[in-house]
């Protein structure tokens, strides 16, 4: 990339930045301001979570216990790994690496569809077994607890809901940056853009990394009847 | 004014450094399983949160590269967490002090 010298003829910067230093700059720092309003909210729907988790925590124990701990862990670690193949597939971005960045855009897609399969599988059994607020709702293996145990539930469906949602809108997003990788459009001197992905992907993971804990490892140390 | 360069300071981190995160974020899931599996009474909570917050940081600091970031970049992202701050302190002091509610 050499022969680009002059950076105000790079064929991606807008016209309103001086160089692409400063356009860079302005694209991370205006994600960071939209993760502000995504922190606040999750941040409200956790808070909620916590308040009835202090008025109920025996039905916050039962509720966790009827979750698969396994799939949820391993659900955990595939969201690290695709952070991780994220994080590289930005750095060989930087590095000017066509091909390692395409690998690893794709190692991440198919990791983020893997947790949202796995997730899927949960739901189907929860609907199974009854876990669904609502007319299908039939689970009473603690009846004097169900109401709250319905509780639970909702704030279990809405907030991986929530997640899953911003999981399938992020393997959008990373089909779209995806094709441009393709197109060799990234480069030491231009790869905001994939650096933005990254930064929404991590911000998914980290409320995940919250979820994981709240809603399946409660520990039932509130012994009920 | 305009003769100030911003040249694209490209910050590489190292492939060890992903690598150790990763290894620590892990090493962290498998952690908070096996504690949650031992009756520790009221600090199984705290201990719960307290390794999803330096799990958390770890991506923040090294995988969102807010470490090798601007300072403007700090603030909004130091701000982001005392919005949240607010949010939580603000509720909890209604919530927690209803004594009627808790029983």
């Amino acid at each position: 990339m050499s022969e680009q010298a002059h950076a105000e003829h790079h064929p991606f910067l807008q016209h309103h930045f001086e160089d692409l230093g400063q356009q860079h700059e302005a694209s991370t720092l205006g994600m960071w301001f939209f993760l502000t309003t995504e922190i606040l909210f999750f941040g409200g729907v956790l808070c909620a979570y916590w308040v009835y988790r202090i008025i109920y925590p025996e039905a916050w124990a039962v509720g966790a216990e009827q979750q698969n701990t396994l799939f949820g862990g391993i659900n955990t670690l595939v969201l690290i790994i695709s952070s991780l193949t994220m994080a590289l597939a930005v750095r060989n971005a930087q590095l000017g690496r066509r091909g390692g960045q395409v690998l690893m855009l794709i190692l991440t897609g198919i990791f983020g569809c893997t947790f949202l399969a796995i997730k899927m599988i949960e739901y189907h059994a929860h609907y199974e077994e009854g876990l669904l607020p609502g007319a299908a709702w039939h689970w009473a293996k603690e009846p004097a607890l169900v109401p709250q145990v319905q509780l639970f539930m909702s704030f279990y469906w809405s907030m991986t809901g929530l997640h899953a949602l911003h999981m399938i809108i992020g393997v959008g997003l990373l089909l779209w940056i995806l094709w441009r990788a393709w197109r060799g459009q990234f480069g030491p001197e231009y790869y905001g853009p994939v650096e933005v992905m990254g930064l929404y992907w991590h911000f998914v993971d980290i409320v995940w990394i919250f979820l994981f804990p709240f809603l399946y490892l409660i520990h039932g140390a509130h012994h009920h009847g | 004014m305009a003769e100030q360069e911003h040249t694209p300071h490209v910050h590489v981190t190292p492939l060890s450094t992903y690598l150790l995160v990763f290894f620590a974020l892990a090493g962290g899931t498998l952690l908070t399983w096996w504690v949650s599996t031992i009756n520790l009474g009221w600090a199984n909570t705290p201990i719960a949160l307290l390794i999803a917050t330096i799990k958390a940081a770890l991506v923040i600091l090294f995988f969102m590269h807010v470490i090798h970031s601007t300072r403007l970049t700090w603030v909004v992202v130091i701000g982001a967490f005392l919005w949240l701050g607010v949010l939580f302190v603000l509720t909890f002091a209604d919530y927690l002090t209803r004594v009627w509610t808790i029983y």
